[in-house]
């Protein structure tokens, strides 16, 4: 589940300053490494150091852990009464212990779900960019959309389809990034001449693969589904539709669920239409200011 | 202690694409130092809900972060609105070894 965008999820501080026991290096990693884990921000206060997170406007819960002995925390509060700060005493708690208290101590406060969503989206390398609104035209998904100077932009991250890397491929430029990717330069390496060569030969993606890319592919999963309809019940065509699916998603690197989800052919030509109306008048806007 | 920029560390707990092996290694060594730092489970996601966090990462002046491919990093600050200065240092985690990114993270220089 997402949050939104103003609130800051529950930092955790660690502290073993006075007052407190240290933990040895290797509990204090353990305790970090099953919060992190948990989706939590961390912060090990050792030195009294602030570290490389102040403290920041958005910020109103804090759960201060450490072992404060007698199974007794000391009580904090917010001297400019902003935050909440709850304490824990983790004397001789196992990590995993240490997660259920702070999450007891937590009590309800706004939390992430690692695993629940994969943060996919792209990333533009403006370095490289040179605002083509290639991929804002080919993006069905409107992902992608112009700023008030028709500087390209990612606008609705959340409208991106996990694990489709589809639109990376189609600028000519390598400047789309998917930081969760398995392989570069798209994972964010740095990009070599013979990336930029490959990339280049791929500009015109719809005729690379003869025709409009997104009715090839919707024809393609759609013999695929009616050949599973046809044999409902048995194995077999499940297995055969799995083969088509993993060959196209393999070949086209789209993943089945985004074959899945393509709008009817009207659609997809109507979404098509638009984007390419909102790069046309992106590029006009650009040239008429040069 | 040495003096060295405030450390950020990102675990990548959402779909782990930082070796294991690596992550931990760092983790259990920075954890082993002297001084303390700070971390976060996944800063793309935290680029994604364009946390008001990353604007005290990215204003505050020197820091080194421990994540992955600097480019891709550098970028996702950007998206958030909250540029990285010139002044941070990016360790890459996907290349190299624990040793490789600890001695940058710890030691007088690192690269970016
Ligand atoms: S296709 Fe690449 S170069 Fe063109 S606008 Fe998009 S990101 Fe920029
Ligand atoms: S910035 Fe890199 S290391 Fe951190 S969560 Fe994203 S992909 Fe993983």
């Amino acid at each position: 589940m997402m949050i939104d965008n103003e609130s800051a999820p529950v930092r955790v501080v660690l502290y073993e300053g006075d007052g407190a026991d240290p933990l040895d290096a290797t509990d204090r990693a353990g305790v970090l490494r099953s919060l992190l884990d948990r989706g939590y921000m961390v912060s090990d206060a050792r030195g009294g150091t602030g570290g490389a997170l102040a403290a920041s406007a958005g910020e109103r819960c804090f759960i201060v852990i450490g072992q404060f002995g007698g199974g007794v925390a000391p009580r904090l509060e917010d001297g400019a009464g902003g935050a909440q700060i709850a304490t824990c005493d983790i004397s001789g708690l196992s990590p995993d212990a240490v997660l259920s208290a702070v999450e007891n101590a937590r009590d309800g406060q706004p939390m992430n779900q690692p695993g629940a969503w994969k943060p996919w989206f792209p990333v533009i390398d403006y370095d490289r960019c040179t605002n083509c609104m290639q991929c804002l035209s080919f993006c069905l998904f409107d992902v992608y959309g112009v700023d008030g100077d028709n500087q390209i932009q990612v606008q609705n991250n959340d409208n991106c389809k996990t694990n489709c890397p589809a639109c990376s491929r189609v600028c000519p430029e390598v400047a789309i990034m998917f930081p969760k990717y398995a392989a570069g330069p798209i994972n964010g390496e740095p990009v070599s001449d013979e990336d930029l060569s490959r990339e280049k030969m791929k500009v015109d993606i719809s005729s690379l693969l003869g025709g409009d890319i997104y009715s090839r592919l919707r024809d393609r999963s759609e013999a695929a589904k009616s050949r599973f309809s046809k044999e409902r019940d048995s194995d077999k065509a499940l297995g055969e539709r799995k083969r088509c699916l993993t060959k196209l998603a393999a070949q086209g690197e789209i993943p089945e669920e985004v074959l899945a989800s393509l709008p009817s052919p009207e659609e997809i030509a109507r979404k098509a239409e638009e984007a390419k109306e909102k790069a046309n008048a992106a590029l006009a806007a650009n040239r008429s200011s040069d | 202690m040495s003096e060295r920029p405030p450390i950020l560390y990102c675990r990548c707990a959402y779909a782990q694409v930082v070796p294991d092996a690596v992550k931990d290694g760092v983790l259990d060594g920075l954890c082993a130092s002297g001084g303390g730092f700070d971390s976060v489970a996944d800063l793309c996601e935290m680029s994604a809900r364009k946390d008001p966090r990353l604007a005290a990462v990215a204003e505050g002046g020197p820091v080194r972060i421990a994540a992955c491919h600097p480019r891709a990093v550098r970028w996702l600050f950007h998206a958030a609105g909250t540029p990285l200065g010139e002044d941070a240092e990016i360790v890459n985690m996907r290349e190299g070894d624990a040793d490789d990114a600890l001695g940058e993270l710890l030691g007088g220089e690192a690269k970016c």
